[in-house]
């Protein structure tokens, strides 16, 4: 497991409490009490540390690299029932932006998400979670697929951005995402987002229009990544905990401003400390939030979601 | 004489004889493109696919039928349809006397089959082209019979599919055959339109014709390993372009990495994964 800096004492204190038990196991040494004074410690640092994190803090959790995944939830939720469909049916399948077919319980959902990597390799493969035009292409793809047979869908948000690419300036990566969050706005069935991991402006929102926005708790969403926001406003790349705390990003935040319904609760230490539980729970959420849209009829569905939309901002009249 | 009249063919047209142009090995050994030697008998019972290197050999209608209907019980469609030749063509053979010779050779009536039956107990309509025929060639006939079982799945409301092995429209009948892609998609549009899974395989080879029409309207386009799938075949892009072709060019892989194929699937998963499809899609308990 890999620790980040302020996750430190932890560490330390996590290794005391190897050290004495293996000292309890190769010696005669009663150590019982040592090593429960070492736990009792242990557990505060941890409610210590992660109960006051900071939201620089948090957007470190959304990119800790032990975290899961789109395709880890999605095969952890559905099982041997889930079926890869791939292509945008026009230029390239996008590795960064993965979905099909798959089942909670008896209901059929189609899943749709930015992939990451896991090492060096399957990170460039995956474009470390960045799509191209295709991407959102292949993602409108299959929810308009999903809709001609009634298929609700659910997005798993995960990106530092919509890939800034020549190329992808060619084919047209603001027309794919706009596009995209047009038609979501009018799809004809229920759309449940969440926010896995990071939620970076457009590139996420290319996917995360829908009935029910739910974040992880240690997620972050926004218009630009810290660092971005730093490096524009600040003019230096120095003051990303201060812009982390600036822009409002986690998911506290968001709730207190309307732009997401629901946080989902992570284990102690993030989503990778207990990824079962973690995938429990968005199921869970998954389940509990398309019970709320599944007898709405189309018309009135769409029309919630325009409604919800158009709450959006804080102005005076 | 120079010496690019070595290149020169002497004899004109196509000159394989037609019992060279066979899909299904016969005999007692098939030697798959790599070299790899297979009993036919172990390549039958691995759904004609040779177990050493995992080369899907080219079968027509009737394996495909064994491979996806329940027993392989069902009901063919429209089993007596037969071209005509409309336009008394003829290149250095006479149409008639092509379709003819094809018919004998084949026992098929034409380059597609159509039927309807269980497949994993739920009801399934497949129309599956035979290359064997005239190279799999899109007619009237083709054009028909595939918007017959289109229909028929509508008015039955049965999940359809197109399993396509052609090399294009059928130059005997000209634009009547051109029009066959248009008879086809409108059909294809109408079952879209009442919500009914519409499955297209393109097997080895898809070209033509079929690939600017039915093969790549499917809900789902899937492929089996290493299928040439393409508009223009290979050679006429090269002798187009000029440009030597990319590695790999033209495969289903190839197509897959374009964004053209939900996925690929070695046939003994066929039956298994397109009625995972067909139970996901329709939102219906998955079949064991």
């Amino acid at each position: 497991m890999e620790y980040l800096e302020f996750e430190l004492p932890i560490k330390e204190l996590e290794e005391q409490l190897q050290k004495c038990q293996l000292i309890g196991e190769e010696s005669e040494v009663d150590v019982t009490e040592t090593c429960k004074q070492i736990e009792k410690k242990l557990d505060e640092a941890k409610k210590d540390i992660y109960k006051n994190l900071t939201a620089w803090q948090r957007v470190q959790l959304s990119r800790h690299p032990n975290r899961p995944y789109t395709l880890d939830y999605i095969k952890a939720i559905c099982g041997d029932t889930f079926l890869e469909l791939h292509g945008d049916r026009n230029v390239k399948d996008d590795k960064a932006m993965v979905g099909g077919l798959g089942k909670i319980g008896d209901q059929s959902f189609m899943f749709i998400g930015q992939q990451k990597g896991y090492n060096t390799k399957t990170r460039q493969y995956r474009n470390f979670g960045m799509a191209n035009p295709e991407g959102y292409r292949k993602a409108l793809r299959l929810m308009k697929s999903a809709e001609k047979f009634g298929v609700p869908v659910v997005t798993l948000i995960d990106t530092p951005g919509a890939y800034p690419g020549l190329e992808a300036e060619e084919r047209g990566q603001g027309e794919a995402i706009a596009r995209n969050i047009l038609e979501m706005t009018r799809l004809k069935v229920p759309i449940i987002c969440v926010v896995i991991g990071e939620g970076a402006s457009g590139g996420a929102l290319g996917i995360g229009v829908g009935d029910k926005i739910l974040m992880l708790e240690n997620t972050w969403y926004s218009v630009i990544s810290p660092e971005n926001c730093s490096s524009i406003l600040w003019r230096s790349w120095e003051f990303k905990e201060q812009a982390a705390e600036a822009l409002k990003l986690t998911a506290k935040d968001g709730k207190r401003l309307k732009v997401i319904d629901e946080i989902i609760k992570e284990p102690l230490g993030g989503a990778h400390k207990d990824r079962e539980a973690t995938f429990v729970a968005v199921s869970n959420a998954i389940v509990k939030s398309y019970d709320q849209f599944k007898n709405l009829s189309p018309k009135e569905l769409v029309k919630q979601r325009m409604e919800k939309y158009s709450q959006m901002g804080v102005y005076k009249d | 004489m120079s010496n690019m009249a070595w290149f020169k063919r002497k004899d004109k047209g196509i000159q394989t004889p037609t019992e060279a142009k066979k899909d299904t090995p016969k005999g007692l050994w098939y030697k798959s493109p790599t070299g790899k030697v297979v009993d036919t008998e172990e390549l039958e019972k691995n759904f004609y696919v040779s177990p050493e290197d995992g080369y899907h050999v080219r079968i027509g209608s009737k394996e495909y039928f064994e491979i996806l209907f329940d027993d392989n019980k069902f009901k063919e469609l429209d089993a007596k349809l037969e071209s005509k030749d409309p336009l008394k063509f003829t290149d250095n053979k006479k149409y008639t006397d092509r379709l003819k010779a094809a018919k004998e050779k084949t026992k098929l009536k034409d380059a597609v089959r159509t039927a309807v039956g269980k497949s994993k107990g739920k009801d399934l309509v497949v129309a599956c082209m035979d290359f064997s025929f005239i190279g799999g060639s899109m007619g009237s006939v083709v054009g028909e019979k595939i918007a017959r079982a289109a229909d028929y799945a509508l008015k039955k409301k049965i999940p359809f599919m197109i399993i396509s092995k052609s090399g294009g429209a059928r130059m005997m009948e000209a634009a009547l055959s051109l029009m066959q892609l248009a008879k086809t998609s409108a059909k294809l549009a109408q079952l879209a339109d009442a919500k009914i899974p519409y499955i297209s395989l393109c097997t080895d080879p898809t070209t033509g014709g079929t690939t600017a029409s039915f093969a790549m309207l499917g809900d789902i386009n899937i492929s089996e390993p290493g299928a040439l799938i393409g508009f223009a075949g290979p050679r006429v892009v090269r002798d187009t372009t000029g440009k030597e072709l990319p590695e790999g060019f033209q495969t289903a892989e190839f197509l897959q990495e374009h964004g053209f194929l939900d996925f690929i699937s070695h046939r003994k998963h066929l039956k298994d994964k397109i009625n995972l499809y067909i139970d996901l899609i329709t939102n219906q308990p998955l079949r064991a």
